[in-house]
C-alpha cells in the first residue's frame, strides 16, 4: 500500500459482561480509504465502531490514528467523529445550532462558523435548511445533516454507523453515491458499517467481512467476490450456489458461471430439470431440481428461450470453489 | 326565562341515562369547587351575614384589611422565598442524582427509587417528629435551614423521579454526539441533556413549588416562633379573624397555584405536563 496508514486496530479485543463482543480485531485503514465493516446483526460492527469512537473501553489490543494510541482517550479528545444510526441530531436545536455546536467549542469566530456552515449545507445540497429543527425534516434529510455535522469538525477518521439503514431503498442508493463523491472529494478516511452487502460493495475501497466477533476475510469488493475465503462468506456475499459432495467438501458455485444445455440430464457437472425461470429485470434466473438441491443459473432473455418448465438439462460450471468441511480452507477448481 | 331552568325540560332534552350523568357532573362540580366559589363569594364581599349566600356588598374592603396587616404580609414574602430557595436547592441536590439513577445501573438501583416512595407512605407527622427530635440535637430548630430541610423532604420524591425519568427519555445517542463533537461529560449535560428534559423538571419544579408553599405541618413545628409562612398563619386566621379575612388570605395562597398551573397549561401544554408524569 502505497498510502499512509492513518487508522490502526492492533488486536483489540472487547467483551460484554455476557461474554459477548469482539475478538483479536486487527485492521490498518489508510489515509482516504472507505473501509466497511460487513456482517451479519449482531456479529459486533458497532462494538468495534463504538471503541473507535471512544464511546467503549477496549479489554486489550491498541487501536491507533497516525501512529499515536488514543485508546485511553475519551471521545471528546479522539480525532473521530461518529455517525449513529439514529437520534443524531439534537432536538432543541435548530440545524444551525447542531451544525455549530463543534465548532463553537473549537472557538471558532462566528463569521467563519456561519461561513462554513453554509458551505457544508451547499456541499450536502441541503441549503436553506438552517433554521429547520430536527423535527421538520425527512430521515434523510436529518441523516444528510448529522454527516455534514460531522463533517464539519473534520476529523482524521469518520465513523458511520448504517448511517442510511432507516432510509428507503431509493434515497440509500442516492445518499451512497452522495457520500462517496463527499468523500473522494474530501480525501476522509472512513469507516462505514452495514450488514447490507450490497451497500458495501458499491461504496467501499475495502471490505472486512465479519462474523460472530472476529474478522473472517479483508479484501476489496471485487477480491471478496471472486475469492470468498470461506463458505460463510461465499454464501453471505452475492448469490451462490452450494452443492454438497460425497467426500463431505462443499463446491460453490455463482449462479453466472452455470451454464445451461437441453439433454438427458446425466452429462455436464450436474443433471436436473427446470423448476421455474423468473425474469430479475435484464436477465433470466432458471432453477434446475437436481438430486443435491436446487442449482440457480443466470441467463439472458435468449438463453432463457430455449428452455420451459420440465425441460431436462445438464449444468456445466465455470468456475467453482471447494470448501472443506468446518474449516476455513477453500480452493479455487 | 325560568323554562332553562326547569329540570324537567333538562330530563327530557338528555334523556333518562344522560341526565344523571349530568346530575353527577353537577354535584362533583359543586363538591369539588363549591368550596372555592364559596370562599370567593367572601373574599369580595364587604357585607356579610351569616344566614345569606350571597353578599349584601362587593369590595375589596377585606383585601386592604389583610395587606395592611404586616405579619400576613411579612407570611406572604416567606413563604415564596421557601417556595424558591426549595426549588433552587432541591435541583441542585436531586437533579444530579436523578441523572445517576436514569443512567447508571448500579446494584439497588431500585431500592434506592423506592426508599423516596417510603418517606411518603408513612404519616408525616410521624416523620417530622423524629426530625424534630434531631434538629433539637443540632440546634436547627427554629432556623431557616431547618424549614428548610422540611420542604426539601417534601419535594424529594418529586424532584427525583420526574427529572429521572425525563433524562431517561433523552436518547444516549444524542449525548454521544456531544461528546463526539468536543464537549466534555459537564458541557455535555449542560447543553443538551437538560434542556431535552427540561420539560418533565420543570413539571417537577412547579410540584415542588405548590408542595413549598402548601407546607404547614412541618414548618409549624420546627419553624415557630420565627418562620410563620402562609399556611402557618392561616390556622391563627381562621381562629382570629373574621372569615371574610380568612378568605382574602387563602385566595392569596391559592392564587399561585392557579397563576403556575395556568401558565403551565399554556407554555408547556397538557401533553408534556402529562408525558412529565410517566414514570420510567
Ligand atoms: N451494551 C451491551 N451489553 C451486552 N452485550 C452487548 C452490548 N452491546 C452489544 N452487545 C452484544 O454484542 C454483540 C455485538 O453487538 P453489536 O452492536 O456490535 O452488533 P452489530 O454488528 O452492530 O449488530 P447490528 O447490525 O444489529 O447493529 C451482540 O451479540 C450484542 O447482543
Ligand atoms: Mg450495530
Amino acid at each position: 500500500m502505497d498510502k499512509p496508514t492513518k487508522l490502526e486496530i492492533r488486536n483489540m479485543t472487547k467483551l460484554y459482561k455476557n461474554g459477548d463482543g469482539v475478538r483479536n480485531i486487527n485492521l490498518s485503514v489508510s489515509l482516504g480509504e472507505l473501509v466497511t465493516l460487513l456482517g451479519p446483526s449482531g456479529c459486533g460492527k458497532t462494538t468495534i465502531l463504538r471503541t473507535v469512537g471512544g464511546f467503549l473501553q477496549c479489554d486489550s489490543g491498541k487501536i491507533l490514528i497516525d501512529g499515536q494510541d488514543i485508546s485511553q482517550l475519551p471521545p471528546e479528545k479522539r480525532p473521530t467523529a461518529m455517525v449513529f444510526q439514529s437520534y443524531n441530531l439534537w432536538p432543541h436545536m435548530t440545524v444551525y445550532e447542531n451544525m455549530a455546536f463543534g465548532l463553537k467549542l473549537r472557538r471558532i469566530s462566528k463569521q467563519e462558523i456561519s461561513e462554513r456552515i453554509t458551505r457544508m449545507l451547499d456541499l450536502v445540497k441541503m441549503a436553506g435548511f438552517e433554521k429547520k429543527y430536527p423535527n421538520q425534516m425527512s430521515g434523510g434529510q436529518q441523516q444528510r445533516i448529522a454527516i455534514a455535522r460531522s463533517l464539519l469538525l473534520e476529523p482524521q477518521v469518520l465513523l458511520l454507523d448504517e448511517p442510511f439503514s432507516a432510509l428507503d431503498a431509493k434515497i440509500r442508493s442516492q445518499m451512497r453515491e452522495e457520500l462517496r463523491k463527499i468523500q473522494t472529494d474530501l480525501a476522509i478516511t472512513v469507516v462505514f458499517v452495514t450488514h447490507d452487502q450490497e451497500e458495501a460493495m458499491a461504496l467501499s475501497d475495502r471490505i472486512v467481512v465479519m462474523n460472530k466477533g472476529s474478522v473472517e476475510q479483508i479484501g476489496t469488493p471485487g477480491e471478496i467476490y471472486e475469492n470468498p475465503a470461506t463458505r460463510y462468506i461465499a454464501g453471505f456475499i452475492g448469490e451462490m450456489n452450494f452443492i454438497e459432495q460425497r467426500d463431505g467438501t462443499t463446491v460453490a458455485v455463482r449462479p453466472e458461471n452455470v451454464r445451461l444445455e437441453l439433454g438427458d440430464a446425466t452429462g455436464g457437472d450436474i443433471g436436473g430439470i427446470v423448476r421455474t425461470i423468473m425474469m430479475l429485470g435484464h436477465f433470466y434466473e432458471i432453477a434446475v431440481g437436481t438430486d443435491k438441491g436446487i442449482v440457480k443459473a443466470f441467463a439472458s432473455a435468449e438463453e432463457a428461450a430455449q428452455f420451459k418448465h420440465g425441460d431436462l438439462v445438464n449444468c456445466f460450471f465455470d468456475g467453482t470453489y471447494r470448501y472443506q468441511p468446518n474449516s476455513d480452507q477453500t480452493e479455487n477448481v | 326565562m325560568m323554562s332553562f331552568l326547569n329540570p324537567k325540560r333538562w330530563f327530557y332534552t338528555l334523556g333518562k341515562k344522560r341526565f344523571f350523568e349530568f346530575l353527577f357532573l353537577v354535584l362533583f362540580l359543586l363538591f369539588f369547587y363549591g368550596p372555592l366559589l364559596y370562599t370567593f363569594l367572601l373574599a369580595f364581599a364587604n357585607k356579610y351575614e351569616f344566614p345569606n349566600i350571597i353578599p349584601a356588598e362587593f369590595g375589596f374592603k377585606w383585601w386592604g384589611y389583610v395587606l395592611s396587616q404586616p405579619t400576613l404580609v411579612r407570611s406572604i414574602g416567606l413563604s415564596f422565598l421557601f417556595a424558591f430557595a426549595t426549588i433552587f436547592v432541591s435541583m441542585i441536590i436531586c437533579l444530579p442524582a436523578a441523572y445517576v439513577l436514569a443512567r447508571f445501573n448500579f446494584p439497588g438501583r431500585k431500592a434506592v427509587m423506592f426508599s423516596f416512595l417510603l418517606g411518603n407512605a408513612f404519616p408525616k407527622i410521624g416523620i417530622y417528629t423524629s426530625m424534630a427530635i434531631v434538629f433539637y440535637r443540632i440546634n436547627l430548630m427554629g432556623t431557616f435551614t431547618g424549614v428548610l430541610l422540611i420542604h426539601l423532604i417534601e419535594c424529594m420524591m418529586m424532584m427525583i423521579w420526574l427529572p429521572a425519568s425525563a433524562f431517561k427519555n433523552v436518547p444516549v445517542q444524542q449525548e454521544e454526539a456531544a461528546r463526539d463533537a468536543g464537549a466534555g461529560p459537564l458541557r455535555t449535560f449542560w447543553y443538551i441533556t437538560l434542556p431535552n428534559a427540561w420539560p418533565g423538571i420543570a413539571v417537577a419544579a412547579l410540584f415542588a413549588f405548590i408542595g413549598s408553599l402548601g407546607e404547614n405541618t412541618g414548618t409549624l413545628l420546627v419553624g415557630l416562633p420565627y418562620y410563620r409562612t402562609m399556611p402557618v398563619e392561616m390556622y391563627g386566621v381562621i381562629l382570629d379573624y373574621p372569615s371574610t379575612a380568612g378568605a382574602v388570605f387563602s385566595l392569596i395562597l391559592i392564587a399561585p397555584n392557579l397563576l403556575l398551573l395556568l401558565l403551565f397549561r399554556k407554555y408547556v401544554g397538557g401533553e408534556t405536563l402529562a408525558r412529565g408524569y410517566k414514570m420510567g
